[in-house]
Parts: structure tokens; sequence; C-alpha cells
């Protein structure tokens, strides 16, 4: 692929990447620096996406680094892309919310929105999609209580805002997410009196070998182990919180032992008390962008959707690349891996060994993870008939339920048609999971021909054909 | 292997016309099983918008079939639950100028001969229908009887008050035959059904069934996009269109074409939809698809225009090139019968098809003649694939 030296705002980009996360900054700066023409799109106003996330600048914090252990990996980059930006090599564009990808073959147009217009499409050569992820959230009596937020929500709030949600936090769910969360909650003064991790974790033995290639994720770990034992924090394993309670806000939780299916056991229920509770079942890959294009999927080692990729990053739509969680949650490394990898395949060029070698070192890891966090069929004995499944609907499980036992619902797309569950805001991304566990059919990811809502104004003006 | 009760007959395809089959022929005391390679209302019906509309159809035998469909959903909405969401809300047809509501006149005369209630409404009298239409429009008709349910729920519905055995996730891989060429059954990736009459309702897969009897029944898929805007107070209050008055100069005859479907849901989203284009199975994102739905949309309710549009999906009509469905036995095989080819408005007539279906497997006397709809007929020159105007 070559480099187009006319107006970047005319010419066709040769690359277009779609999030500036750790995925998509790496491979934006990596194909700048190989030579090629490159336009960034992302919806939030700086680089780092979920997980490199800076503090309000109004909130004066001089020491994000203090945040992230590994903050160096992303500002160096970040000063890589504002040097490319600079030489006119990147166009960076900010607060671009990207609806739709259009195109085939070597001629894409990245539809975005900003906060007030529509955007002139963006035209590319080669696309990259660098979507990230967001929360799996499984519902649970209660959950909708305020007080209630999610794992990875919490911690956002903490690192962009400094905020914590409550003094008393119970933290709870699956994953490796809630020891750090945990552990940053305790660092910041909230008293922290279970993290609640449903899994055992007799899964990881199985993968001594993948732990110990892994020594960065071991000291991760070791890390947050030893921060909650200095605030004398021990994650209670094999239990969740099968209820929250309170009026206008949550005051305790009810905690149980799980079977191995992740089925609550009679019985063994306690009452916590609390006025926060922070819960996250590990991540999603988002692939709105992937799936409208047609991009295969494939049902990753946590049960989640992910993209089917090459080891060059391509996905099965020619053209179009993808990197990082889009191809199965795996952490801001082997993101940062990942989207340079994928860079260096649009650009033509040969992958190092030892690039190749980290990242499938590092996406083993992750699949070891993924397994043992993976949700037990059994959780959906926590729910009861009248517990919101969507939110955004107000849809209970009672009446998922009777689409599926009833009317002759065996997938979640014909749930949501006779129920209305995720037809809202959130368009399944809160209740999907949910939904497809009560439907007891197999992952599909969802189907989103609009990524994010749009103003119909906008789409009146789009340019005819 | 045969089941040991084997019904009186197989219906393939779980939408709403397959469901409306099923319930009508165990009205008539048939036994009935429903299989489907996918869920209930998988296919077109999960795409549609529940449109009963009698106001889009010209005088002839799809409008007597919409029109038999309307005082029969009115008849089901009473004992159907109320999850099917019958709404018989009514529709608002608007001409942009002087020769569409001219056009618009002509059209309605004759559709008042076939018994629609068609009322116009002048100018100045829009806005007592619809207060945030645009201004300037030239006039209108309402027609009451155009209503709404809402599609997958009817489908759902229909089928548990059928009583059918449902067969879902199997998909039809042979119709068996007898010696003498007669069907006796179908079977599946699980089993053998076996029953003398098999009702091919597959919709756009219609042509494959029929293809898997012997006979070349030539549906073909109508691709549709519907935008979904986020939920609002209810600000359009009937299915309302415009029709835009299109001279055919070559043939001198005048056609009325018509713009996408406006329409409030009781949930709160306003539906908008949909196009028509021949382009196969495309499943590929047509954004100048979605321009021209949002722009219909916002030139009838200004107010849209700011309005967030949440979703956009696409389906597939299926249609036969005379469009006209395919509604009866197949003389050509004994024991087959059709019921698919309904394109964009198989919700509608399905109540319509049901009872013409249910007469031909029992041998009574039909509601209407027909003959028009018959499997066999000639059925006219294949469309060329092509991007159209119009809803």
């Amino acid at each position: 692929m070559t480099t187009s030296p006319s107006d970047p705002r005319t010419a066709p980009a040769d690359l277009a990447v779609v999030g500036a996360g750790p995925a998509g900054l790496a491979a934006a700066v990596t194909a700048a620096s190989l030579g090629l023409t490159v336009t960034l799109l992302d919806a939030g106003a700086r680089p780092g996406g979920q997980y490199y996330r800076h503090p309000d600048p109004a909130l004066g914090a001089t020491r994000p680094q203090a945040l992230h252990h590994d903050w160096a990996a992303f500002a160096d980059r970040e000063a890589e892309l504002r040097a490319h930006e600079r030489a006119g090599r990147v166009r960076y564009l900010t607060e671009h919310q990207v609806w739709s990808v259009t195109g085939s073959g070597t001629d894409w147009s990245v539809h975005s929105r900003t906060d007030d217009a529509a955007g002139e499409p963006v035209r590319a050569r080669a696309v990259l999609l660098a979507t990230g992820a967001y929360e799996r959230q499984l519902p649970f009596p209660g959950w909708t209580l305020p007080g209630v937020v999610g794992a990875g929500g919490a911690q956002a709030m903490f690192k962009s805002g400094l905020v914590l949600p409550g003094r008393r936090v119970v933290v709870a769910g699956s994953g490796p997410l809630l020891l750090a969360v945990a552990a940053s909650l305790a660092a910041a003064g909230a008293r922290v009196p279970a993290v609640v991790e449903a899994a055992g974790y007799g899964p990881y033995v199985r993968h001594t070998g993948t732990l110990l290639r892994n020594p960065a994720k071991l000291a991760e770990g070791a890390l947050y182990g030893g921060a909650l034992l200095r605030h004398q924090v021990r994650p209670l394993l094999r239990h969740a919180v099968v209820e929250a309670h309170g009026t206008d806000r949550v005051e305790a939780v009810t905690v149980a032992r799980l079977d191995r299916d992740w089925r609550p056991v009679p019985g063994t229920g306690r009452r916590v008390p609390c006025d926060a509770l922070a819960v996250g079942h590990g991540l999603v890959p988002e692939l709105s962008l992937a799936t409208a294009l047609g991009c295969a999927t494939r049902t990753a080692a946590d049960g989640t959707a992910a993209l089917v990729l090459t080891p060059g990053l391509r996905t099965s739509v020619p053209g179009v690349w993808a990197a990082g969680e889009t191809g199965g949650v795996g952490g801001a490394q082997l993101a940062l891996a990942e989207g340079e990898i994928a860079a260096r395949t649009v650009a033509g060029r040969a992958v190092p060994a030892s690039l190749a070698r980290r990242r499938d070192r590092l996406r083993a890891f992750a699949d070891a993870m993924g397994a043992a966090h993976r949700p037990g069929a059994g959780w959906t004995g926590w729910l009861r008939d009248g517990t919101a499944v969507c939110r955004c609907e107000e849809v209970p499980a009672g009446r998922v339920r009777e689409a599926v036992e009833e009317l002759g619902a065996t997938d979640a797309r014909t749930v949501k048609l006779l129920t209305r569950a995720g037809m809202g805001w959130c368009q399944g991304r809160m209740c999907g999971p949910a939904v497809a566990a009560l439907a007891g059919g197999e992952t599909v990811a969802d189907r989103r021909p609009l990524a994010c809502p749009v103003r119909l104004g906008q789409l009146a003006e789009l340019p005819a054909d | 292997m045969p089941n040991r009760h084997s019904p009186d007959v197989v219906i393939i395809g779980a939408g709403v016309v397959g469901a409306a089959c099923a319930y009508y022929a165990a009205r008539s005391g048939l036994t009935v099983a429903v299989v489907d390679r996918g869920p209930v209302a998988g296919g077109t019906t999960g795409a549609g918008e529940g449109n009963l509309l009698v106001s889009d159809k010209e005088a002839g035998p799809e409008l007597d079939l919409a029109l038999l469909s309307t005082r029969l959903w009115r008849d089901l909405s009473a004992t159907l639950p109320p999850e099917t969401e019958y709404e018989p809300k009514g529709g608002l047809v608007v001409a942009p100028d002087e020769p569409a509501l001219k056009a618009l006149r002509a059209f309605a005369e004759g559709q008042r001969a076939a018994g629609v209630t068609a009322t116009e409404v002048p100018a100045d009298r829009l806005a007592d229908l619809e207060p945030h239409l645009a201004p300037g429009l030239a006039g209108g008709f309402h027609y009451p009887q155009d209503a709404q349910v809402q599609p997958a729920q009817a489908a759902a519905r229909l089928l548990a008050a059928s009583g059918a055995a449902l067969h879902l996730g199997e998909e039809v891989t042979a119709i068996l035959r007898g010696p003498t060429g007669a069907v006796r059954g179908v079977r599946t990736g699980r089993r053998e059904l076996l029953a003398p009459a098999v009702v091919n309702a597959a919709g756009t897969w219609g042509g494959e069934i029929a293809r898997l009897a012997g006979v070349h029944l030539p549906v073909l898929p109508r691709r549709g996009f519907v935008l979904v805007t986020e939920p609002l107070p209810r600000i359009v209050r009937h299915k309302v269109y415009a029709a835009d008055y299109i001279a055919d100069v070559a043939s001198g005859s005048a056609a009325l074409q018509s713009s996408a479907v406006v329409e409030g849901t009781p949930g709160g989203p306003v539906l908008i939809g949909a196009t028509r284009e021949r382009v196969g199975f495309d499943r590929s994102l047509s954004t100048e698809a979605l321009r021209r739905l949002a722009a219909q949309a916002a030139r009838l309710f200004p107010v849209l225009a700011d309005v967030q549009v949440l979703r956009a999906y696409h389906g597939f009509r299926p249609y036969l090139p005379d469009h006209l469905p395919a509604i009866g036995p197949d003389p050509r095989v004994p024991g087959l019968h059709h019921a698919c080819g309904h394109e964009g408005a198989g919700i509608g007539l399905a109540p319509a098809t049901g009872v013409l279906l249910a007469a031909a497997l029992t041998g009574a006397e039909p509601p209407l003649d027909p003959a028009p709809f018959r499997p066999e007929r000639d059925h006219g020159p294949a469309d060329v694939p092509t991007q159209e105007q119009q809803s």
C-alpha cells in the first residue's frame, strides 16, 4: 500500500482506524510510522479509550500514572500520535462516534457523528476496527437500585473523576477486574467488606503453564493481591451476590454460595451491609460495526462473541482488519501488541517474530482467564420472574421466560421481537448476555446496523447516491 | 419415523401467514403441525412493521383480500391477548400538491367502489388529525380501516391459540411423495411428519420449498429498511405517508408513488419504513436507503429531524413477479398447498389467507374467489434487480 500525497480532507486515507484505545492508538502510530496516511476516529475527547482514562482536567490531578501500572506505554504512543498529527500523517478526529462503515475492497466510507452534526464520511482504502468492549452484566434482584454500579464503571468513575461509588463497597461478579477495582477502592479509602468471585480459581491451575509464561500478569495479580491483603480484603470464591436490598438505595446484599454451574446453593445466603455494590462479569467485545459489515464471529473462551481473525488480524471481510478486544477480550497489553501487528499487515510489512510470540502468549493467557470466568449456565437461577432483565424497556425475566417457554422464541432475537428486551437506548448491550442465556440459544453477535444513535436530520442530509 | 398421531396438515413456516393458516385450519377441525427452520416470526414477519393497510391497495383481488383480513383482524383482536397490540388507528395519505391530490381522489374513488372507507381531508383540516404535519400540503385522505398489530406477537399468539404442534429449529429437507405423486408429509433434520396435506408458508424461502416438491414458484426477495426512533410521546397518531403523482409519459397513464409510512407505536418509538429494493439477499447497510427514509419522514413531520434514530433494520419481502400471493392447492402436486408471496403485506393479508387455505383443505365454500391467487398461474416476467424509489 502506498502513501497518498494529496489533501487528507478529500483524498482517501490509506487506513481508517476506528477507536483510539490501546489497540487503535498503537495501530495508528505504527501505520503512520510505516508511511501510511491514517485517519483515526474516536468518540472520546482524548486518546486512551476505556482503559487509559485521563482524570478530568478540572480535578487538577497531576499523576494519572498512579492509576495505571503501565501508563508509560500509553504516554509514549500518545506522544507519537501528536507528532504524526503535526506532521500531517495522522488525521485524528476526536468526539466522532462512528455509526456505520460501508463499502468494500479498497473503497470504504466511515460515517460518524459529532454532538451537533454528521461529519462527511471519511474515505479510506482499508479499515481497522478497534472498537473495544463494554461490561458484561448479569442481572439479579435489586440490580437496578441506586448504588449498584458496574465494576468497570466504578473503575472508570474513579480514574476520570476520582470519585468513589460509596464508602462501604461490595465488589462482586467474576474476572480479574474485580481485584483491581477492589484494590483501587481500598487504596482510595473505601471499605470493601467483601470481594465476591463467582468462579473458583481451580481452573487457573490447569493453565499454570500459561500463567508462568506471563510473568507481567502474575506480577499484576500479586500487586492487587498484596494491596488487598494490606486492606484485609480476601476474595470469596464460588460465591455471588444474588440480591441487593434497599428502598431508595442499596443497603445490603445477599451473598450465596454457588455450585459448579453457578447455581445458588439454597440456604447459604447471608446478608452483607454496604452502601454500594460494584458488580461486573468481564467484558463483551463491541462488534456492531463489524457484524454490520458481515465479519465472521466465533464464540470466545469467555462465552462472548468475538471476531474470527487471521494471525495478521484480518477479518473475514477483505479490506477490514481488527485488533484488541474485538478479537476476544484480552486487556490493554494484548491490544497494544495487536494494534501494532494489524498496522504492519495493513502496510504489507512482516510481523517481527517476537511481537507475534508476545501476542500469542497474551492471547493464550486471555483465553485461560476467559474460560475460568465464563458464567456457568446455572446463574439464571438467581433471577426471579419479576427481576428486570432489560432496564431500558423494563422487561422482567418472567416475560422473557414466557417468550421462550410458551411463544416459540428459540433465540435472543425472537425474545427481543416478542418482549422488546434489547430495543431501548443501549440496544441490548446491557441485557444481551442475560437474554441469550434465558433463551438457551448459542452465543451470536448482535447485529446493529446503526452502531450508535444518529439524529434523523443527519441521516436525511447524507450525500445522495 | 412417523409420529404416532399424524396431523391432518403440516404447515412449513412459523411466520404470521403460517400461523394464520394453522389457526384457521385448527378452527376448521384439523390437527396441525407447524415446522420452521428457525424460531417463530424469524423471517419477514419479525422484520415487519405490522401494517394492516387497505389505503395503499388499488381496487382488485389484493384489496378484496385486505378488506376481508381487516374484518378478520378485528374479530381476532377480541380473542387474542392484548400483547398483540391491535390498534385500529387509521391511515392518512397526504398529497403534496394539487396534481397528486387529484390522482389520490381518483385512486380513492376506485377503492370506495370496492368497499373501502376513504374520506377526503382538506388542507386546513389535516392538523386536526396530525398536529405535527408539515404545512403546505394540498390535502389528503383518511382511511379509518388501516390498522396495526405487533407482528411477532401476532404470529406467536395465533400459533399458541391454534394448538398446533410446533417443530422449531427444524429445516425441511424433503417433501415426501407417495407412489401416485401426492404428498404424504415432510422430512426434517429430526423426523418425518406424515400428513395428507402440506402447506408452503415459507415466505422468502417459498420458492425453495416448491422446488423440493418438484414445482416452480418464482418467489423473490425484496429488501426493505426500517428506521426506529427513540421513544417519544405520541406525536404521530395515524399511519401517515405521502402520495406523489408520477406521470408516466410513455404510456400516458398515471401511477401513484408513495413515501415511507411514518407511525407511532404503543412502545413510544416512531417507525419509518420501508424502502423497496430488489437486490437479492444483500444484508449490507444502504446509507442511501436510510437517507431516503429519513428525508421523507422529515418532510412529512419536520419535528422528527431532531429526533434520534436508535436503530435500523432490514427484512426481505417475498414477492411473486405479478405482485399477488400464491394461495391454495397446487394442481401439479396433489396435497401441496401454497400460502406465500405476500410481499410487504403478509401481516395484513394473513387471516384472509388462512381462511382461504382452511376452506381449500376442508372443501368448504371460500369467502371470496381464490382464482386470482392460483399458485400455478402465469406469474409474468421476473423483475430485473434494481433500486427503486418508493415504498
